[in-house]
């Protein structure tokens, strides 16, 4: 039964209507894979009864004519998503035992619509990295591989257990979260498929905390049509986020295969960086030929103020996570240190429950907001924001509908190959991905070629506010360029 | 702008983060290596900009002032460390 894994969601839908196969099924063959796939450590949390008895009640649905648009469709649910009464620590060891006692807006629509959740997935502690190794459980694997070698990559970050479950075959889809690139970074390092929709369009409700004006949540797939089936499950408007949008959610799946004849494509000069790597050049260029090819126009815009995205924001994203993770104080839940007072008692669990990353970022963002360094750090960031916003603005006042550019300055790399001496080196991995959430739109990352030794690379699609849909159809477009990866089986 | 000993020993104070004396050096190279990578913003002309304050144009939601929720103080104290009769237990505040 194992190659029930290997199909899309779409694929499986039909299979489950036509009762090829039962959802009961269809789960077992993914709680196999995943336990034949412990060595990646894309999973923390297994939850096989849950898993079967969702399958079950799925397949009831299912025979009776009332399976939701999900039905039986088992998934993977980045840590950072509080499941009621099942254990969500966002991978940081301050929240180690933390049982929420309510469900995320998100995934609960994900029940409601079907689906069956297989287990909790590893991430960046807090979602705070771009390669998983900061997570309290330890670093993700990517199952890809740089041909003829056996060295351990990264999947990104930090939805690095997401990406590697999804290109592993060990869930049909993925929940995942971006903060500055933390869905379309790991996509692009996995060859899947991951969206970041428009600020706004999915509840940040029951989401652990990290920058609340730029989180966002959205799914990581194999395929572009799979993204877009589990956006519309995840998209709505929720009275419990007073950021979240009250506007009509559309059927997302209807804009696969739709024509992007006329559209203009906007191909911004200051992504093309010094020092780029040939074969990146190489894909953005072949991408934009895709698109042309398909009835696009390609124009070149100017986006003058990209540079300064990654400095602005980490002020503005440390900034907010100072703040929000204040709530971490050894009281109301999570480590508690023993002190004498109430101070050191704060001190002493935060000290111990935060890893460096996290650490770190507490720190500089508790800096940018102290008094004389405000105006300074954190008001400036938030002007240069206003400009951010702006160029993309000027840029679809033109009549530009979405903007090309590669989604990662390289592939994959090794575990512990960067960011080690300077922390800044590893922030880089997020430079054509952080313009997107620091002006609240969508972005898509779609698989698009290989580099020189064999590991995929990905395009980004950046579009209007609110106009997911021109992301997936120009997705699909490349995504029927390139074709699908797969990556050879080896754990 | 860079940071000092002593201000790393005082940010992590403000941050209710216990930093021992071994750390503060190399905690502040880093902090330093994070600032002067921010450093290029002040090369930003923001001479009449207003600060983004929301992301998207929207007015702020208000919710009915009503009860809606409430009579779960099981799930409220589920989580603590440490509780009595639905009351955190905390080391002693006031002598």
């Amino acid at each position: 039964m194992t190659d029930l894994t290997s199909l899309t969601i779409a694929e499986a839908r039909e299979g489950l209507a036509s009762k090829s196969f039962t959802a009961v099924e269809l789960t077992d063959a993914h709680l196999a894979a995943i336990e034949a796939a412990r060595v990646l450590n894309a999973y923390v949390l297994e939850t096989p009864d849950r898993a079967r008895e969702m399958a079950k009640a799925a397949d009831e649905k299912i025979v009776k004519g009332e399976g939701g648009p999900l039905a039986g469709i088992p998934l993977g649910i980045k840590d950072l998503f509080a499941t009621r009464d099942i254990r969500t620590t966002a991978c940081s060891k301050i929240l180690g035992n933390f049982i929420p006692p309510y469900e995320s807006t998100v995934t609960s629509q994900l029940w409601r619509d079907g689906a069956v959740l297989l287990g909790k997935l590893n991430n960046d502690e807090f979602a705070m990295g771009s390669s998983n190794e900061t997570s309290c459980f330890g670093p993700v694997t990517n199952p890809w591989r740089r041909e003829g070698s056996n060295t351990t990559l990264v999947p990104g970050g930090s939805s690095g257990g997401s990406a590697s479950a999804v290109a592993a075959l060990l869930c049909m889809g993925a929940t995942a979260t971006d903060t500055g690139g933390s869905i379309r970074q790991p996509a692009a390092f996995t060859a899947t498929v991951g969206i970041k929709p428009t600020y706004g369009r999915c509840s940040r409700w029951g989401i652990v905390a990290f920058a609340s004006s730029l989180d966002q949540a959205g799914p990581i797939a194999r395929t572009t049509r799979d993204a877009a089936i589990l956006m519309r499950s995840m998209a709505g408007h929720d009275p419990k986020d007073t950021t979240s949008v009250d506007i009509a959610v559309p059927d997302y799946e209807a804009a696969i295969g739709k024509s992007v004849k006329g559209m203009k494509i906007g191909i911004p000069r200051e992504y093309r960086l010094d020092g780029m790597p040939a074969e990146i050049e190489k894909l953005w260029s072949e991408g934009a030929q895709w698109l042309k090819a398909a009835g696009a126009e390609l124009v070149e815009v100017s986006l003058p103020h990209t540079k300064y995205a990654l400095p602005a924001y980490y002020i503005v994203a440390p900034a907010e996570a100072s703040s929000n993770l204040a709530r971490y104080d050894g009281v109301r839940y999570g480590l508690r240190e023993p002190a004498r007072n109430i101070i050191e008692m704060y001190e002493n669990s935060r000290a111990d429950g935060f890893g460096d990353e996290v650490r770190r970022r507490v720190l500089i963002g508790t800096y940018v907001l102290s008094a004389g360094y405000y105006d300074a750090y954190y008001l400036r960031a938030q002007k240069v924001r206003t400009l951010i916003k702006k160029d993309f603005e000027d840029c679809f006042a033109k009549g530009v509908n979405a903007i090309l550019t590669p989604a990662t300055p390289s592939a994959a790399f090794g575990i512990g190959e960067k960011g080690g001496a300077d922390p800044v080196e590893m922030y880089l991995n997020d430079i054509f991905t952080v313009t997107v959430n620091m002006a609240g739109l969508p972005g898509i990352a779609v698989p698009a070629g290989k580099d020189t030794q064999g590991l995929p690379l990905g395009l980004q699609l950046i579009g209007r506010p609110f106009d997911e849909e021109t992301l997936f159809s120009l997705g699909e477009v490349i995504e029927q360029a390139a074709g699908r990866f797969a990556a050879p089986r080896w754990w | 702008m860079s940071v000092d000993a002593t201000t790393v020993r005082r940010i992590a104070h403000l941050a209710r983060i216990a930093v021992s004396d071994a750390e503060v050096p190399h905690l502040q190279g880093e902090l330093n290596a994070m600032l002067a990578f921010v450093e290029q913003l002040s090369e930003v002309n923001i001479d009449g900009v207003e600060p983004m304050t929301s992301v998207t144009p929207m007015e702020m939601k208000k919710r009915a002032d009503v009860v809606n929720d409430g009579e779960i103080a099981d799930d409220i104290v589920r989580n603590a460390p440490d509780t009595t009769d639905h009351f955190f237990l905390v080391p002693k505040v006031v002598e």
